[in-house]
């Protein structure tokens, strides 16, 4: 068994014009055995700041934790919030100083930097970067994604379309993987508002 | 020794606590995930003027491409840059550490960094972690001594060469070093011969791929020509396309928050009285 | 080391399989059927042939499209080959698809414990004229669908095939056909989409990708560039 697979998950960030949205799916497994169907995978870092965590779920809330402290002490210290590229810096270190005992997750970052241009960003385990300016993904069902935004994604989308476009490559992707589903979360940032909506899923 | 109450951000150097934890995960039959590779052709020349690095820009994670439009060649100083195979988080972490002590080092010294001084801090850093931090570099740059051109193995060993290739692709690249190479070469010629060597590496070995990198080291300053050549563009884009009609998608509940106005307009004089 | 034992320890780790990469792709619609893959062959990281048919005609209207080991590939078209010329000369007639379905079930599965690594997809018109498709695995296991992919690509090709042409579910009553709602110029286009999308992020699918249509016409071969890296 492949470490990812023991709880299961799928992620996905994709950029719009002046906006990005992220998705997660809900499922939380042991193995095949589904423990909770509402899960959170994204959390929020500050207004324009989203983290996705992929990958064993133990690692991914001690590292989320970790990741709010130090971005807390940031806010403290600086009076200001983070940019998503110092964020995705910060996760990096942090990842690669467990370089030979990693935390067995893969982040997906993605938020609104300066002049509302989206960032949006994901790593292995051990902190290697890649940015991108289309979309990213991450998770058991990764493999799926990537066919799945290859073909649906088209640059420069509106809020509405970006959103319909990562649901249905969420949707079909986790529809594949049996270690992730059970609908999805997805979170549309614009300038203006941050919309969540629960997505309604296949629910086995 | 008393301990820290609270988990201060650490100085820097490895962190292993996980290590123990993670060998018993293994023993239980749990397999470790895989990271992401640069698989990689990445070459280097030295012509009449200096140094020619090149690199394609492909990142893969087993057979499957993670970063169709990844930057292999890293910065180092000024006048030195870095061309890296192997663990992507390897090479990105060695050449910024390196970087920045050169950095520093210019800036205690007021003079300009030394490709040797690089190269020394790099294999000294790989040799100490035994091979464990897998980076596989190409080095180039021009400094008071002239230009260099040097290979680094994950292990610390390194070469001097006047022409260099790295990664899954350094066989196909060498074909073309070694038949075209010759000494003397003019800017034109390098990065034809650097962008012909790193092709031969894109379309010959599949853990390479998409576009071309090359970075020109004189020592009247650099170049840095990213994605020099593009020759794998997407070859068919559907005609009917996908497009999702509002509403496709069943949503169960949504949540709008609006960001906070961050100017306050006040109008009116308010200092009256 | 004792000659006994080095010769032991070779065996283990001697294997009789290789992959040879590549992805196929088979979509039934109501009169036609259309059978795709690429033609690139390869092992490890290198290309051994960029210009490889991984189709194979079996019957005049039953087309097969294998990845997996390309020896056993090769050997399985050999042996239904064989097969297909002595059921011709004992019914003086050709194989029909969902027939010949049946025949390469049974020939992977008899091989049950020392399987041919190959994974297929058959695809062609049935009796009535309409489109059919059978999907594989690599003992046997088969099942009619209307559209499938197999190979190093499928993971990456099948959710967007679910999104655009998700047949009924099994469970509905009346039971419906697995065939997709596309017309054919629409199936060629949307197989040619898919086919750019994998070559994008599978090292292992690119260079052509080669198209087989079957319809009441007969058969069509087309071909589309695909990424050479």
């Amino acid at each position: 068994m492949q470490i990812f697979e023991y709880n299961g998950s799928a992620l996905v960030a994709m950029v719009g014009k002046n906006c990005f949205a992220i998705a997660s799916d809900r499922r939380l497994g042991v193995q095949l055995q589904t423990i909770a169907t509402d899960f959170q995978k994204i959390y929020k870092i500050h207004g324009r700041l989203f983290i996705g965590l992929a990958g064993l779920a133990t690692d991914a809330q001690t590292l989320y934790q970790r990741l709010i402290f130090r971005h807390k002490l940031y806010q403290l210290r600086e009076e200001r919030d983070m940019k998503p590229e110092t964020f995705a810096s910060l996760v990096s270190a942090i990842l690669y100083e467990k370089r030979f005992g990693p935390y067995f997750c893969q982040p997906v970052i993605a938020g609104l930097g300066k002049d509302d241009k989206p960032f949006i960003c994901t790593m292995d385990s051990i902190g290697a970067k890649e940015l991108a300016e289309d979309f990213v993904v991450g998770g058991t069902a990764s493999e799926s994604l990537y066919g799945a935004c290859e073909s649906m994604y088209k640059p420069d989308m509106k809020p509405e379309e970006l959103f319909e476009t990562i649901s249905q490559a969420l949707l079909s992707s986790v529809d594949r993987d049996c270690l992730s589903g059970w609908g999805g979360h997805v979170i549309v940032v614009t300038p203006d508002d941050i919309t969540e909506r629960t997505l309604k899923g296949r629910m086995d | 020794m008393a301990k820290a109450a609270v988990d201060v951000p650490p100085k820097g150097g490895f962190s292993f606590d996980l290590c123990r934890r993670n060998e018993m995960l293994v023993k239980k039959g749990a397999e470790l995930p895989k990271f992401r590779k640069t698989g990689t052709t990445i070459v280097g020349l030295v012509f009449k003027d200096g140094v020619i690095l090149g690199a394609d820009t492909r990142a893969t994670e087993g057979p499957i491409v993670c970063d169709k439009n990844c930057e292999k060649i890293h910065y180092m100083a000024p006048n030195i840059y870095c061309c890296g195979a192997g663990t992507a988080a390897d090479t990105e972490a060695v050449t910024d550490m390196v970087s920045s002590q050169l950095a520093l080092h210019r800036y205690a010294t007021g003079r300009e960094s030394r490709v040797i001084t690089a190269l020394t801090l790099l294999k000294s850093h790989l040799f100490s972690y035994q091979g464990h931090v897998s980076a596989a570099l190409v080095l180039g740059g021009v400094d008071v001594t002239g230009p260099h051109l040097h290979t680094i193995y994950p292990h610390g060993s390194t070469d001097t060469l006047p022409f260099a290739t790295m990664g899954s692709g350094s066989l196909a690249a060498m074909a073309m070093f070694e038949s075209r190479y010759k000494e003397g070469m003019t800017r034109e010629e390098g990065i034809k011969l650097v962008c012909d060597a790193i092709c031969s590496g894109i379309f010959n070995d599949l853990g390479s791929g998409s576009n071309v990198d090359v970075c020109v080291i004189t020592k009247d300053g650099k170049d840095y020509l990213r994605n020099h050549q593009l020759p794998n563009p997407r070859t068919y884009v559907s005609t009917r396309g996908y497009s999702f009609t509002k509403g496709q998608t069943e949503v169960l509940s949504t949540k709008i928050t609006p960001m906070k106005e961050k100017v306050e307009i006040i109008e009116g004089d308010a200092m009256e009285e | 080391m004792a000659p006994v034992e080095a010769a032991t320890k070779q065996h283990a780790n001697w294997s009789p399989y290789d992959n040879n990469g590549g992805t196929v792709v088979a979509i039934a619609g109501g009169n036609y059927c259309v059978v795709a893959a690429d033609t690139r062959m390869s092992t490890g990281y290198s290309i051994l042939t960029r210009d490889y048919s991984k189709i194979c005609q079996l019957a005049d209207k039953s087309i097969m499209a294998s990845s997996g080991f390309q020896a056993d590939v090769k050997a399985l078209q050999k042996h239904l080959a064989a097969k297909h010329l002595i059921y011709q000369h004992q019914h003086n007639k050709q194989m029909s698809c969902p027939a010949m379905a049946q025949l390469l079930s049974n020939t992977l599965y008899y091989k049950r414990f020392f399987p041919y690594y190959a994974f297929n997809v058959l695809g062609g018109l049935d009796s009535e004229g309409k489109g059919c498709v059978f999907t594989y695995d690599a003992v046997g296991s088969y099942e009619r669908v209307g559209y499938s992919a197999q190979g190093s690509g499928a993971t990456l090709i099948t959710p967007v095939l679910d999104n655009q042409l998700k047949t009924p579910s099994p469970l509905l009553l009346p039971a419906k056909d697995a065939i997709t709602p596309l017309s054919e110029t629409e199936a060629v286009d949307m197989v040619k989409d898919v086919f750019a999308s994998a070559a994008e992020r599978d090292i292992y699918t690119g260079d052509r990708v080669e198209i087989v249509v079957v319809n009441s016409e007969g058969i069509r071969r087309e071909y589309v560039e695909l990424r050479k890296d």
